[in-house]
């Protein structure tokens, strides 16, 4: 038996159009933290599905080796049954369940007749807590709970599961740097007392704190894994690895010089709706007229809040700051009055937050501005049909007419169509949060010849992106964000895959 | 961005080719036709079939000019509740108090009118009032205070049905003057007169069908101009033989019995201006929006809360409507009175083509389903089919109308 307690051998996993994952190798030492990092996007989440059976045994192509065994889990149930646990970023508790009834979820500790024996499962959850640090009552609901102490219910959780293998996708993004400590600590622990952790983490500092070997995927590859029990490894070290994708995608030129200052914020601040923790920290930027700003940053570091935010507060609370648009500071608190002063917000996820996807491409495009259509409240039917026809014809969207139904287009057409209607606005400074993702590679060329044509009309435009080439490719400049900060401003000619990962990953290095 | 090239003038129906040929709106193939658009012709097939099957069961006497006559007065209501409540689906609520509010505004016309003596019209203006002071009370508690609709107005329903009983005092009032009971029960006819039937009515019907086909001509018109799709000219002339004939032949019937209802007027007056305002006012594009895809709909600019104010105030209105044509046909107004129409509001609604979900339905679908229910309980009342099975007819109807509209659904989405 070898002393690798997971094999992953030359993984493949396709969706149609897409392969997210190609010849992926991963071994994990038994007892070692292995830590997996990689671009947004990379596939590292995609191979955590693979080895937990949620995309299962015959979905995808290569070996699975568990303890010395060839495995295929058809399913969660049967990965945790061989010990696998997974922990998700976004945490899987019902939060008016006690924490003894969620640790026990499934799993239920029964007394005679089948009923649950109380005594049980309370007296079992505390021996569970008290292994993970957690002083709580067993009965207290997990939503009178902080972000940090759900996480150590998951982990007792698995506990409770024989867990021989966990997994913890980005277990301290959503913490404060003392639950991360705590929580990192935790895993050496559950390391020393033979328990293998695979760490998916953006968070470098944490990377090289605790790992024992860390495995960079890079476009749905491995790229190498990294020893890093010689202390030898640095950060760098590692960016290097993630980073080292050719530029030699396409982008069309472009050649504007910026005009005047459009939109400007100064110390604006976003709270989480929910959570007790700015979400967005004293971030301060500006765009001109005719210029393209990227905004760089990993999942987590509060791209898209900001932009929301700034978007008539459609995110967070608590927002402070001030907003300038062409110099004179405005209060855009509503959506409607942010579209009025000349800013659109192209969401990161169109099918959810931007299109209606039972309506037609004509009632997506005028959705925004229909005022512009109307005269008294009603809707002129044919400049309606006008406007949709030119936007389909400016964008180039595939579509038998502008009544077809949105929701059968594909993802790059569905793409225009969100563009049609932002530009349908007429507004002075476009966001764009991830405007290419999940889309062929021709649909991105034309959103680039689409973002260059609008800021050759002198538009502002933002680009919020996770692929460091793209904004390399197509901004004048580019800020990074990490944890909510802005960590850096560069023009693009300075900028580089390198620089930019590391200012997109300085977190507030807690562990060193 | 706005500026817009002259429209091709030389482009005339001609028949769809290429890429447009493919889009089921803009077939000519009169069984791809149907089959692209069962959502939407399904109710039609089932609506004919239903009149079809009670027409043979009763012996004609379904169709004859008294019983179409009495649909329409013992239906109408129903119908009017009908329009409100599809608008409010579509915008992802519901609402279980209007049989309530028809209570409650029917008793307060009724107390104003009968017990206090004023006149009819005093009656009508207040119970209107209260409707829309109803529709507001749910609209703040939805729309401001966020509460799901299925709450606030079964709340309301129970609410407003206390507040009838202590209007009423416990008691029935009866009967309405003259002028009130002419509302449901009164009839325009021979102001045109005629030979043992009315023109007057006839005169109506053509009207009618006249404005029906200038309105779907001039919009195939401004299509074709626009380069969209449309079917076939024999189909589009075939559609509107159709629809004329049955209005006509509807009119024909309704002249050899009383006239034409004045709940009938209201009715399709109503019909057209909430039809309109659906398709073709801001508004109603908002509410198909926000039932459509709520945070898309907000992020588009969309006044979210306002717009749920206004459907519920609507709402409110409408039921006012029917409590008055209620009372007015009832001839007085009684504490259990509009018990269980919410129900039938809202399955007419569904069997109209709403979706559960929100975002999905027309008026005319909503009236469709509403004839469907109407045509139905009328169908086996004359067959004298006991209470009990009439209610799990209506039951069945509605789950399989549903479970229908959900397979198409799913079928759709596997189609793509």
């Amino acid at each position: 038996m070898s002393d690798h307690i997971l094999e992953m051998r030359g993984i493949t996993k396709t969706f149609p159009g897409v392969t997210a994952l190609q010849d992926v190798s991963l071994a994990v030492r038994r007892g070692e933290i292995h830590a997996i990092c990689g671009e947004n996007g990379a596939g590292k989440s995609t191979l955590m599905k693979v080895l937990s059976g949620v995309y299962p045994a015959g979905s995808y192509d290569g070996q699975i080796v568990f303890d010395g065994e060839p495995v295929g889990f058809r399913g969660i149930q049967d990965s945790e049954a061989r010990g696998i646990v997974i922990i998700h970023q976004e945490l899987a508790l019902v939060p008016y369940l006690s924490i003894a009834e969620n640790i026990f979820l499934g799993n239920e500790r029964r007394g005679r007749g089948g009923l649950i024996d109380w005594h049980r499962t309370n007296a079992e959850a505390a021996a569970l807590l008290r292994s993970v640090g957690l002083h709580e009552n067993p009965v207290t609901p997990v939503i009178q709970l902080g972000v940090g102490k759900q996480q150590l219910v998951e982990i007792a959780k698995a506990l409770s599961k024989k867990v021989r293998l966990l997994i913890l996708d980005e277990p301290t993004a959503a913490l404060n740097d003392v639950d991360s400590a705590h929580l990192l600590d935790l895993m050496r622990r559950l390391r020393d007392q033979g328990i293998t952790c695979i760490m998916i983490s953006h968070k470098l500092g944490e990377i090289t704190a605790v790992s024992d070997s860390t495995t960079v995927i890079r476009d749905g590859r491995t790229v190498e894994t990294l020893d890093m029990s010689d202390g030898a490894v640095t950060q760098d070290r590692i960016i290097r690895g993630m980073v080292g994708r050719d530029l030699a995608a396409f982008y069309p030129t472009r050649s504007v010089t910026p005009g005047d200052e459009v939109l400007r914020i100064e110390d604006w601040s976003v709270r989480h709706p929910t959570q007790d923790r700015l979400v967005v920290d004293r971030a301060s930027l500006h765009v001109r007229a005719g210029e393209v700003v990227g905004i760089a940053g990993l999942m987590g570091a509060g791209r898209t809040e900001l932009a929301m935010s700034v978007f008539g507060r459609a995110y967070g609370r608590d927002i402070s700051g001030r907003l300038f648009l062409r110099g004179r500071e405005v209060r855009a608190r509503t959506v409607a009055e942010a579209i009025a002063n000349g800013i659109a917000y192209a969401t990161e996820d169109r099918k959810h937050y931007g299109l209606n996807l039972i309506d037609d491409v004509r009632g997506n495009v005028s959705a925004a501005a229909l005022d512009k259509l109307a005269r008294r409240g009603w809707i002129d039917g044919n400049r309606e049909i006008q406007v949709a026809e030119q936007g389909r014809r400016d964008m180039n969207i595939k579509a038998p007419t502008v009544m077809s139904v949105v929701g059968k287009l594909s993802g790059g057409n569905q793409q225009k169509v969100v563009l049609a209607k932002w530009l349908f606005t007429d507004p002075d400074v476009l966001i764009l949060d991830e405007p290419t993702r999940g889309i062929d590679v021709g649909a991105k060329f034309e959103i680039y010849t689409i973002v260059n044509r609008l800021v050759a009309d002198g538009k502002a435009v933002v680009l919020i992106s996770s692929e460091l080439p793209e904004l390399l490719g197509m901004c004048d400049r580019i800020y990074t964000l990490a944890a909510g900060r802005v960590t850096g401003e560069m023009p693009v000619a300075e900028a580089t895959q390198e620089n930019l990962m590391e200012l997109m990953t300085k977190d507030r290095d807690l562990v060193r | 961005m706005t500026s817009t090239k002259p429209p091709p003038a030389s482009k005339i129906a001609t028949p769809d080719t290429g890429a447009a040929a493919t889009l089921h709106t803009g077939t000519s193939d009169p069984r791809a036709l149907i089959l692209g658009n069962l959502r939407q012709s399904g109710i039609y097939i089932a609506l004919v079939v239903i009149v079809a099957l009670f027409a043979v069961l009763t012996d004609g006497v379904s169709l004859s000019p008294g019983n179409l006559t009495n649909i329409v007065l013992q239906y109408s209501y129903i119908l009017v509740l009908a329009i409100g409540m599809v608008i409010v689906i579509i915008g992802g609520h519901i609402d279980l108090s209007v049989g309530s509010v028809v209570a409650l505004t029917g008793a307060v016309s009724a107390v104003l009118v009968i017990r206090e003596g004023m006149p009819w019209w005093a009656g009508v203006l207040a119970a209107l009032a209260v409707g829309v002071a109803v529709g507001a009370w749910h609209g703040l508690w939805v729309a401001y205070a966020g509460i799901p609709a299925f709450i606030v107005t079964l709340a309301g329903m129970l609410l407003f049905r206390g507040l009838t009983l202590r209007v009423l005092d416990n008691i029935s009032l009866s009967p309405f003057p003259e002028e009130y009971q002419r509302v449901a029960a009164g009839f325009l006819n021979g102001l045109l007169g005629g030979q043992g039937f009315d023109a007057f009515t006839l005169f109506i019907g053509a009207f009618a069908v006249v404005g029906y086909a200038v309105s779907v001509f001039r919009t195939r018109v401004a299509r074709v101009r626009h380069e969209q799709p449309v079917e076939s000219f024999p189909l589009f002339v075939l559609r509107i033989v159709v629809v004329g004939a049955v209005v006509m032949w509807f009119a024909w019937q309704l002249a050899h019995a009383r006239g034409l209802p004045i709940v009938l007027i209201v009715l399709a007056v109503l019909v057209l201006i909430y039809g309109l305002l659906t398709r073709r006012t801001v508004f109603g594009r908002q509410v198909y929006a926000i039932g459509g895809n709520l945070p898309a709909a907000m992020l588009s600019g969309v006044r979210v809360k306002r717009v749920n104010f206004w459907i519920f105030v609507n709402m409110g209105f409408l039921s006012a409507v029917a409590g008055v044509i209620y009372s007015s046909r009832s001839n007085g107004a009684q504490p259990a009175a509009g018990n269980m129409f919410e129900l039938d509001a809202i399955a007419a609604a569904f069997i109209g083509g709403a979706a559960v979900t929100g975002g999905v339905g027309t008026v005319v679908g909503a009236m469709v389903g509403g004839l469907i229910m109407a045509v139905m309980s009328n169908g086996m009342q004359l067959m004298g089919v006991d209470q009990s099975v009439q209610s799990v007819v209506k039951g069945l109807v509605l789950l399989v109308a549903v479970a229908f509209d959900i397979w198409n659904k799913r079928r759709a989405a596997g189609a793509r």
